[in-house]
């Protein structure tokens, strides 16, 4: 009997060290770079997704299990320009681990490799929540995925240099099927140029970009700030004269403020995944982009 | 290393901006909480006791009417690709400057290991290393307030190990000058202290985690100072204390988005063994060897976005040394502290609070009522919370 438990003990405690069973242990903060890191890295990489679409990125805890995630970690891949800044850095000090620190091979941040938008001239923070290094959210354009892809598979190259053809020719294989995914939504997206939507929160500057909407408002009065019922009021008046076609929210966000301007102005509520999970269609990287098209395009066919 | 170019923008100044070029692109990042409270207190602050337990002179359950809290000055930053330093002075409403923190960090020691050294908050318990700034009330438990003079700090070097397991576990410990409360003197050639502690922590589904931890911090003490019943003087104690601390804390929010409701507990018990001499002002010696404990349980729940309700309970259990204590303040007087406190809080974004709290405190042997608005705002950088 002592010695079944001692064996079981012995067990028990061996599941605690679950050894390495994949080449690279990624730890992706949001679920569109661990969507992404598992395009380039298929079976070679074992992926832990810090946050899902159902949450607000800005809001997350600095918890335990992040913690030991990011302390196993050879590789940290995450947007940046302090859109985890309330979290990120914590994981980064008590995790303990030398590779992912900022600067090092093993800290990706996404939000380098591509062009930001909305950098501010000046910041303060009267502004309400505004990010110093541009509007973090660049993953709404897929364009910028494809850029990021191809500084990812360096990066992945690099730290991982036993597999580096592997690396190499799975990101030119996603490269052409996102190219190919790319020229198939903006044939589809086409008729949505120009067509006005108001969003909740300004999150959406890169897909607007990409589409060529036009942002004819924002339901919070400030980022960050909480929709107010004077300032929808205000948008509600503004909106009378020069009308929109739809208000557009994140799937993490709550739907009432959105309801409510959709109810006053006729004009439909559209819930946008914003990142891979947000909604059923958005099942991987390219449902994400597919099901937003779809649901932007269902508004004008109504 | 980050090149932050960090803008701090006050009320009406000028924002300036920091640009890549140029020296200001290596500043340290900078905060400044500031905090201030008005308070009705039934009974004068400044006679303030437990029965049974031998107070910090550092801890007060407040000023009466108008008070600055504590404001805090905090910098911090990568020092090199090795290093990284923190920095807080704690500016209070009298005028004293203190360094609260002052440390030095690893960062790329790497295989789960950080050594940090300097002045720092104990990393035992849960509630001991979170900022004042960051609590869920106005005051600290009394389990606190008694076995730690609310929160311990003291100067030394800390190891923490994070073990490579799916279950959070991360081992410390620390050897410390034993300069403050509950130590004092800086025995032993000023290595007075040392703790050593564990934390495991988890998730439960999207919605869920939550953190335990095992404490232990051993003290000598020389010559300590405690507030006497006439607490113009002070008492001293000479000998050992062994704290042992549990601590738990569980989060919840839907499907792990806290924005508009979520929910934390937590709880913490502490048992303290006493063994030296406490000698009352103006008296002689006399032997103290005993255990004392307290526990809190408290719970901060937000129903709506921006807004949390709040309820704590304390409990302690003081060592009752018999009638030589009689007249002193460890004269436990046959009472069994304790005290029940509520608070609502609106926090109108992550960096300004305001906090309305109702203690009813029955500390001592008639019960006080106290009432406290405080506001809590931060500007500048803002350095990522623990969990």
């Amino acid at each position: 009997m002592k010695n079944t438990l001692k064996i079981l003990a012995l067990l028990a405690l061996a599941t605690l060290f679950r050894p390495a069973m994949a080449d690279v242990n990624v730890f992706a903060c949001e679920p569109e770079w661990g969507a992404l890191t598992q395009e380039l890295a298929g079976n070679k990489a074992d992926i832990f997704v810090a946050t899902n679409a159902h949450q607000d990125p800005h809001q997350i805890q600095a918890r335990p299990s992040l913690i030991s995630k990011l302390r196993r970690a050879d590789l940290a891949v995450c947007t940046g320009a302090q859109l985890e800044i309330g979290w990120m850095p914590m994981l980064l000090q008590q995790s303990g681990n030398d590779k992912v620190q900022s600067g090092r091979p093993g800290n990706f941040q996404a939000a380098l490799q591509v062009k930001m938008l909305e950098v501010p001239d000046s910041v303060s923070r009267a502004l309400g929540d505004i990010h110093p290094d541009g509007n973090p959210h660049i993953q709404t354009d897929p364009r910028n995925i494809g850029v990021v892809a191809k500084a990812l598979t360096a990066r992945l190259e690099q730290i991982d240099p036993a597999n580096a053809s592997y690396y190499a020719a799975k990101g030119a294989d996603f490269g052409k099927r996102w190219d190919a995914a790319l020229a198939r939504w903006e044939q589809q997206a086409k008729p949505l140029q120009g067509v006005r939507a108001v969003v909740h929160h300004d999150g959406w500057v890169y897909l607007f970009n990409w589409l060529g909407l036009v942002k004819a408002g924002e339901l919070e009065p400030k980022p960050g700030v909480p929709p107010s019922a004077g300032h929808l009021a205000e948008l509600k008046q503004e909106l009378a004269g020069n009308p929109a076609k739809m208000v557009i929210y994140a799937a993490y966000q709550d739907s009432r403020s959105a309801d409510w301007l959709s109810a006053q102005t006729g004009m439909p509520a559209v819930e946008l995944p914003f990142s891979v999970g947000g909604t059923p269609g958005a099942n991987d990287l390219f449902g994400l982009y597919q099901d937003t098209v779809d649901r932007l395009l269902k508004v004008l066919n109504k | 290393m980050k090149s932050k170019g960090l803008l701090l923008a006050l009320c009406c100044a000028v924002p300036s901006l920091a640009s890549a070029a140029g020296s200001n692109a290596f500043n340290p990042d900078v905060a400044l909480v500031l905090s201030g409270t008005y308070a009705q207190l039934g009974h004068d602050p400044a006679k303030y006791t437990i029965p049974g337990f031998a107070l910090s002179p550092d801890v007060s359950p407040g000023d009466r009417g108008f008070g600055l809290g504590e404001s805090e000055l905090a910098l911090y930053s990568n020092i090199d690709p090795d290093w990284y330093g923190f920095f807080t002075a704690s500016l209070d409403g009298n005028n004293t400057v203190s360094v609260e923190n002052a440390f030095v960090q690893t960062t790329s020691l790497g295989h789960g290991l950080t050594i940090r050294g300097g002045r720092f908050f104990s990393g035992i318990g849960y509630l001991n290393e979170q900022h004042s700034h960051t609590w869920d009330f106005v005051d600290q438990p009394l389990a606190y307030r008694a076995f730690l003079g609310d929160q311990y700090k003291d100067d030394g070097v800390q190891a923490r190990w994070v073990a490579p397991t799916d279950l959070y576990t991360e081992f410390g410990t620390e050897w410390l000058k034993g300069s403050n409360f509950p130590a004092g003197g800086n025995a032993n050639n000023g290595r007075g202290a040392w703790s050593a502690f564990v934390h495991v922590g988890d998730d439960v589904g999207d919605s869920n985690s939550w953190r335990a931890g095992l404490s232990y911090l051993s003290t000598k003490s020389i010559d300590r100072l405690s507030v006497s019943v006439d607490p113009t003087l002070d008492d001293q104690f000479t000998g050992d204390n062994k704290l042992l601390v549990a601590d738990f804390v569980w989060k919840w929010a839907p499907e792990g988005n806290a924005y508009d409701r979520n929910l934390r507990f937590q709880a913490e018990y502490l048992q303290n063994r006493s063994d030296g001499e406490f000698t009352p002002a103006g008296l002689s010696a006399l032997p103290y060897k005993g255990t004392s404990s307290g526990w809190y349980m408290q719970a901060a729940y937000q129903f709506i976005h921006a807004w949390r309700i709040g309820l704590r309970h304390d409990q302690l259990n003081p060592y009752d040394g018999g009638s030589a204590f009689i007249g002193t303040v460890l004269d436990t007087q046959g009472h069994t502290p304790t005290r029940n406190s509520v608070m609502i809080d609106y926090t109108n974004s992550e960096f300004s609070r305001l906090r309305l709290q109702y203690n009813r405190d029955n500390s001592g042997t008639v019960a006080d009522n106290q009432v406290f608005l405080q506001y809590i705002m931060s500007l500048g950088a803002h350095p990522a919370h623990m969990f």
